[in-house]
């Protein structure tokens, strides 16, 4: 017997049966394939777009997440520039080699410098797209994919998230959808609420344990009113 | 890990002499339950969401050869590979085995209790690998060579000033005379030690709060990102959880995520809720290019369909640590093992043995708090009695204690004499005790009587006075 034999031996053993009846699997089967919703509470679910970006915005915010609105994605390279002046960071990017981000008009800035691909540990400051933002807490989706590694949402100590108001979702089932609706899942996805934080010495509250200790996400309040899917 | 729950008594009376522990203690007793007193007052669908979690453990847990086998098959579908390991022994021994193919000599963990029931830091030690936990408490007491005392809060038995002695002692290459007194300047000292860690380690290791059947995903649950730089830096990535984790959907596992840090932390949702599937994908610019699970049993299949069953619904979410009259008074380290509290008066029995963990379910006032905050509605005071139970059917308990039992309870089957004997002592007592009204010292009481006086009883006892009042109404 393999070690996976006893331990699924072990299991049916303990649940007084053998394996389960093709009637019982092809039900589990139909469970899964369907997932079905559990609960959603009413917070997120029940509300219209503009309530949601408020609740998204209220959410963020009350774990130290900055949010600047922009009302044209033009503006993304400004307050970028705005943001770093303000935080007294260098004028310098890692951005996620991602066309969206690209097409922005960056040459309207000719003084921030911008690298594109992963992150490396010099790096100060990230500069990622997401696939969504949901409201019920706040929370950005990353993922992986050639586009987008990982390693910016992690290494430098800020971390500035694009968002457009169509990606504002209501509730993680929402997320699951649009990731589903893209076929074969990415290595990871990220759900990032707030800043990086640890309370393990005396329960102080620290931003900044090991990932960034400023998270800022600019939204682009275009006035897209339904989720459009990852564009 | 050496287990020390046999002498759980004299570990406890060891915490309760600890200033540093007291004041840690209080401040987390005080803290956690607040914190998630709010997070639940802002949640009306709390109680509905702890039904469903629970229908959504229990449903899993029966049909969990099904889930486990498809669980396998979507990892191996996604690229990866799954090791499973009947006991502690073959945990420790996959995990060497993917160290040593890979030639590692340095290994960063995120937090992973299922690494320390296994004692997977010592055996890589062991065998010339250096494990460098990632979490600030358990990177604290890895270098000071502790257990971890709360299963989501490992250094928190300690204060401020214990951890910049750590640190002082560790971080010798810095500069002796630098300010280290407050908990920014420990944070920021401990990442930046650490961040080379991250980037030159060879393998990654992480637990799992979730397993995704339906996908073959991981999920972790972390506020730091040090679980994230793990797992996304090195080569490989090695998930070291326990069978029970699984869930069939990503909406299962949505609906336990909303129950978790809530109860936890009390926060909304944590910093980072991160899952994986699979290594590196073709065309990905960073993540690891092997992912393993290795799958633990070390005791959980013994649990099914036994009274005990209940347990493997736990999140680890520690609520019920946090609101232990018993924990919150003693500390983890008195329950000598790695996981202290209600939960672990449950588990420890069942995975280390009655013999060594005995003392861990009389631990308890049977209060009820533990229950009544846990997100999956475990009936732990419960199941504590059944080790209890367990304990008098196989004549573990002391002898005192089982003859005192023993005889009360052939008494109690008789009403009459039972209630003679109960009146009588009401009367003596009350007789005797009628100058004070409180009696300083008790015979057969007297470690109770040792810290607190027994109030007189008044001369009659409750039945007498309820068949009198009964007399009087009719």
């Amino acid at each position: 017997m393999t070690a996976r034999d006893d331990v699924l031996a072990a299991v049916r053993r303990g649940l007084g049966r053998g394996a389960v009846s093709d009637a019982v699997a092809a039900e589990l089967t139909a469970r899964v394939a369907t997932h079905r919703r559990n609960l959603i509470p009413a917070r997120a679910a029940a509300l219209e777009p503009a309530a949601r970006l408020r609740l998204f915005v209220d959410m963020a915010e009350a774990v130290q997440t900055t949010v600047a609105r922009v009302s044209d994605a033009g503006d993304v390279p400004g307050e970028v520039a705005r943001y770093l002046a303000a935080e007294n960071l260098p004028a310098e990017l890692a951005m996620a080699p991602d066309p969206a981000l690209d097409a922005l008009p960056w040459d309207a800035r000719p003084l921030l410098r911008i690298r594109r691909g992963k992150s490396s540990p010099e790096d100060a400051v990230s500069l990622t797209p997401c696939l969504a933002a949901v409201a019920e807490t706040g929370t950005l989706m990353l993922m992986s994919g050639e586009r987008t590694p990982t390693t910016l949402n992690f290494l430098p100590d800020t971390h500035i998230v694009v968002v457009r108001s169509g990606q504002v979702v209501a509730t993680y089932e929402d997320g699951w959808d649009l990731l589903r609706a893209r076929g074969a899942l990415p290595r990871t996805v990220n759900f990032i609420t707030g800043p990086s934080r640890t309370g393990d010495i005396e329960q102080r509250i620290e931003l900044g344990a090991h990932g960034p200790r400023r998270l800022h996400v600019i939204l682009i309040d275009d006035g897209a009113s339904e989720a459009d899917g990852e564009r | 890990m050496e287990a020390t729950s046999h002498t759980f008594a004299g570990n406890a009376r060891a915490g309760l002499a600890n200033p540093v522990l007291r004041r840690a203690l209080d401040m987390a007793g005080a803290g956690f339950p607040a914190r998630r007193a709010e997070a639940i007052a802002r949640l009306p669908e709390f109680d509905a969401l702890r039904d469903e979690g629970k229908a959504i453990k229990d449903h899993t847990i029966g049909h969990l050869d099904f889930y486990l086998e498809l669980y396998e098959r979507q990892v191996t579908a996604a690229g990866g590979v799954v090791h499973w390991a009947p006991d502690a022994a073959a945990a420790r021994a996959a995990v060497l085995g993917i160290c040593r193919s890979v030639g590692a000599k340095t290994v960063t963990k995120g937090k992973s209790m299922v690494a320390e029931e296994i004692a997977l830091n010592e055996h890589l030690e062991a065998n010339g690998i250096t494990p460098v936990e990632t979490d600030l408490g358990e990177y604290i007491i890895q270098l000071r060579h502790e257990p971890p005392s709360h299963i989501i809060a490992p250094a928190i038995h300690l204060m401020k000033e214990q951890v910049e002695a750590t640190f002082r002692a560790a971080h010798t290459a810095l500069d002796p005379a630098r300010p280290l007194a407050e908990a920014p300047l420990l944070c920021g000292e401990a990442r930046a030690v650490l961040r080379p860690q991250f980037l030159t380690a060879d393998v990654g290791i992480t637990g799992a709060n979730f397993l995704v059947a339906e996908t073959g995903s991981s999920i972790i649950v972390t506020n730091e990102g040090n679980g994230d730089l793990t797992q996304t830096l090195p080569k490989v990535h090695i998930v070291i959880t326990s069978i029970e984790k699984v869930v069939p959907t990503l909406e299962d596992a949505a609906t336990l995520l909303r129950l978790l840090a809530r109860s936890a932390t009390g926060q909304e949702f944590s910093s980072y809720t991160t899952m994986s599937t699979g290594p590196r994908r073709p065309g990905d610019l960073d993540g690891p290019e092997q992912y393993h699970v290795v799958l633990v049993d070390n005791g959980r299949t013994a649990l099914l369909g036994g009274e005990f069953q209940d347990m493997l619904r736990c999140l680890r979410c520690a609520a019920c640590l946090n609101h232990c009259p018993v924990y919150t008074a003693v500390g983890g380290h008195a329950y000598g093992w790695v996981y202290p509290g209600p939960m672990g008066a449950v588990l420890t029995p069942a995975l280390i043995g009655l013999d060594e963990a005995g003392d861990l379910p009389n631990a308890s006032s049977f209060c009820g708090r533990c229950e009544s905050v846990c997100p999956v509605r475990i009936p732990l005071p419960k199941m504590m009695r059944h080790w209890r139970e367990r304990q008098f059917a196989l004549r573990k308990a002391p002898a005192a204690y089982r003859y005192g039992l023993g005889l009360w309870a052939w008494v109690a089957q008789r009403p009459a004499l039972y209630h003679a004997l109960v009146e009588a002592k009401a009367r003596l007592l009350g007789r005797l005790g009628r100058r004070r009204g409180r009696f300083r010292t008790m015979p057969l009481a007297g470690e109770w009587t040792r810290v607190r006086d027994m109030p007189a009883p008044e001369g009659r006892s409750f039945h007498a006075l309820w068949a009198e009042r009964g007399r009087a109404r009719r």
